[in-house]
């Protein structure tokens, strides 16, 4: 039951409205962003929030390509700006080169990214594989549920970005259409608890006439192993800052998504389902079916994927029976999606001996039915007797294209 | 230097080579640009010399981001400036090589110029690239040997003119264009200070020669410069809004032949049959340029 206090404050709005409203209450001060869909509106309605004035202190630059947006912002971030872009597939494929150089310069610059297929074929729906491409430049990235997450992410993580011992920039990764295109009821954060809740960039180290630094150094064998180091201690720290800020904005806000992970029906759960994004909403659904019949199931949302929470993952499915992964990804030449490979690997030095299969779907956009979930609970069920006959696989391969 | 000359605020120690005419040309940028500037610098020879972490040649505030995004960080530099409302106490500049300005990096440049960015982009252009050793640019002149155009038996070098990169950023709607050679460090430094005080994107063309990738003996640096204005194979020239408005006049021009003899990647045309008719082609683009910007 939704408080009707809470109901009261609820629109309904378009995901890509919301999440612009949100960069407009954290206050940026320099948007730099290249059109592509499905990120599109998202652009469209902070150019439109300009246009009105309802943005002060804030420069937008309409760049020529996802290449100059993240790198204007770059050079904004170093002079002490606030900024904020957003971007989806090959636009975020363009932008690589330039990930790297944002983290590895520190510059907190946070980013919507609304995930899409990478080409060929081109393709531009739904899917992971653009921000699991990037997961090796540094960035930290929060995957969301919701629309309301979606929103509610940001502030957050201009909160854990910009902290002095972290500075590291993140995205926030929703999915494309399903989320960006979608018309949910949502809050739509108010300007003066966002003010509240995110104090103002104060960074240390600027480009200042008045105490002039350099930026983006030379290193040579003697040093630059030292700076990948405190990237990786950077990264380390975020791990509980991400928790700690999920729990803040849940003293102003009201409103808990979770921190790196978060588990549903997951306590006594005997077959765990893991997986990242929108999914997990179809995933519930039918997991409270299973519920409903006394079935052990339950969920883990892994909210995190950069850093990534081995601690948090290894604790919350250490008493299943099973787990079961589903990626909206794949390494290709592995045969896996990201994040069940890398829960396998956080478990290997671990005294947890649970079997865990993967399942990689919803490629492109394909449409992951709650039907599809049973088939996959299902399917896992008999790990459990029988042991791991395949360890991963497509979900829902048409055998007639092939 | 005498007292009124501008002070510089790049220091010495510096790991460039003896006679670089990069560290020529970023000291006379900043004496133009002066105390209160943000200088943005693509990958190059200039940023691998003077920042080898932990040190810094730099009195600027300064930032290196990649080789191809100089004018997108400068748009950003700027506009944060002005968003938070330091941009009328502080001016930016970019100061990038041949490479990074008119290969690699001219889309992001482009972008910034088409935007209207206030800041100065000067390039450095020493024609080739120097700092992974002596390859190919757009902005090698025609004839010049460079290790990915090796003059050989069957080639006389680079095939192509160079591109002319200032005509281009006057097709951007620049406010200020113009021409200089580290060779004349007072033309450079006043027009380095006179973009830097024209609201708008203005772009500076500094001739660099560089003494490892021609092939001349490091303390000619400034000799050579000087010797490419006087056989008018690097005119000087300011174009404000569209319009050339001043040109540096030669009386006496040079034949050609006395530039290219001085430096080993025009050493084959010497020595090749044919070469002779290679020269005359050279000097006829130096002929055109007398006519073109009317240097006598």
């Amino acid at each position: 039951m939704i408080d009707p206090t809470y109901r009261k404050k609820m629109v309904v709005v378009e995901g890509s409205y919301a999440v612009a409203h949100s960069a407009k209450v954290c206050r940026p001060n320099v948007i730099s962003a290249y059109p592509i869909t499905p990120q599109t509106h998202i652009v469209e309605n902070l150019s439109q929030f300009m246009a009105d004035g309802e943005i002060p202190n804030c420069e937008y630059i309409n760049v020529e390509a996802e290449f100059s947006a993240i790198s204007a912002l770059i050079g904004a971030s170093a002079v002490g700006a606030r900024t904020y872009s957003a971007t989806t597939s090959q636009g975020l494929l363009l932008m690589h080169e330039a990930l790297f150089n944002t983290s590895g310069m520190r510059l907190p610059v946070v980013m919507t990214v609304a995930n899409r297929a990478v080409s060929a074929p081109i393709n531009i729906w739904n899917d992971h594989q653009d921000a699991i491409a990037q997961r090796d430049t540094g960035w930290i990235q929060l995957y969301v549920e919701d629309v309301q997450e979606a929103c509610d992410t940001l502030p957050q993580l201009y909160k854990i970005a910009e902290d002095n011992d972290i500075m590291v920039p993140g995205m926030v990764c929703m999915d494309g259409f399903i989320l960006s295109h979608v018309y949910e009821p949502v809050i739509l954060l108010e300007q003066d608890l966002t003010d509240n809740f995110l104090p103002t960039f104060q960074p240390e180290d600027i480009l200042d006439p008045e105490d002039p630094k350099t930026f983006g150094a030379f290193a040579a064998p003697d040093t630059y192993e030292e700076f990948r180091y405190l990237h990786e201690q950077a990264m380390q720290k975020a791990l509980p800052k991400i928790e700690s800020v999920a729990k803040e904005f849940e003293e102003i806000f009201g409103r808990y998504h979770g921190g790196l992970v978060d588990g549903y029906m997951l306590d006594d759960a005997e077959i765990v389902i893991m997986s990242m994004g929108s999914i997990l909403g179809t995933i519930k659904d039918v997991v409270d079916e299973y519920r409903a019949r006394g079935e052990k199931v339950g969920v883990l949302k892994v909210r995190s994927f950069r850093p990534f929470p081995k601690e948090q993952i290894r604790e919350a499915i250490k008493n299943a029976h099973v787990v079961v992964i589903l990626d909206k990804n794949i390494s290709i030449g592995t045969n896996e999606g990201a994040l069940f490979t890398e829960t396998k690997s956080c478990l290997y030095n671990s005294k947890i001996r649970i079997p865990v299969v993967g399942y990689t779907v919803g490629h492109g956009g394909r449409d992951i039915r709650v039907e599809d979930i049973a088939k996959i609970i299902e399917e896992t069920k008999k790990v459990i007797k029988s042991g791991i006959e395949v360890e991963s696989q497509f979900l829902s391969l048409k055998e007639e294209l092939l | 230097m005498s007292k009124n000359t501008p002070q510089t605020y790049i220091t010495s120690g510096h790991s460039g080579c003896a006679g670089c005419c990069d560290a020529f040309a970023a000291k006379f940028a900043l004496m133009g640009a002066g105390p209160n500037t943000i200088v943005v610098n693509p990958t190059g020879c200039l940023e691998v010399m003077s920042t080898p972490f932990p040190y810094s040649s730099w009195q600027v505030p300064w930032i290196h981001s990649l080789f191809e995004n100089a004018g997108a960080v400068a748009s950003g530099v700027e506009a944060a400036l002005k968003a938070l409302g330091k941009k009328d106490d502080i001016k930016v500049i970019s100061i990038g090589g041949d490479g990074s300005t008119m290969d690699i990096g001219l889309g992001a440049l482009s972008g910034a110029f088409e935007r209207g960015h206030d800041f100065t982009y000067v390039c450095m252009d020493n024609e080739a690239y120097m700092n992974t050793g002596v390859q190919r640019s757009s902005g090698t002149p025609f004839d010049a040997s460079t290790t990915t155009t090796p003059a050989g038996k069957v080639s006389f070098g680079n095939p192509r003119p160079k591109k002319n990169m200032p005509a281009i950023m006057v097709a951007h709607g620049s406010p200020y264009v113009a021409t200089t050679s580290i060779g004349f460090p007072r033309d450079m430094i006043r027009k380095v200070k006179k973009a830097t005080e024209i609201v708008g994107p203005t772009y500076i063309h500094s001739h660099a020669p560089c003494p490892t990738g021609w092939g001349f003996d490091t303390s000619k640096t400034l000799e050579i410069a000087k010797l490419a204005v006087e056989t008018c194979l690097w005119p000087m020239y300011e174009m404000e809004n569209g319009e050339i408005t001043q040109v540096r006049k030669v009386k006496d021009p040079r034949p050609v032949e006395e530039y290219l003899r001085a430096q080993k990647r025009f050493k084959h045309l010497f020595t090749m049959e044919g070469g002779e008719e290679e020269i005359k082609k050279i000097q006829a683009t130096a002929d055109w340029n007398i006519k073109h910007f009317g240097l006598q």
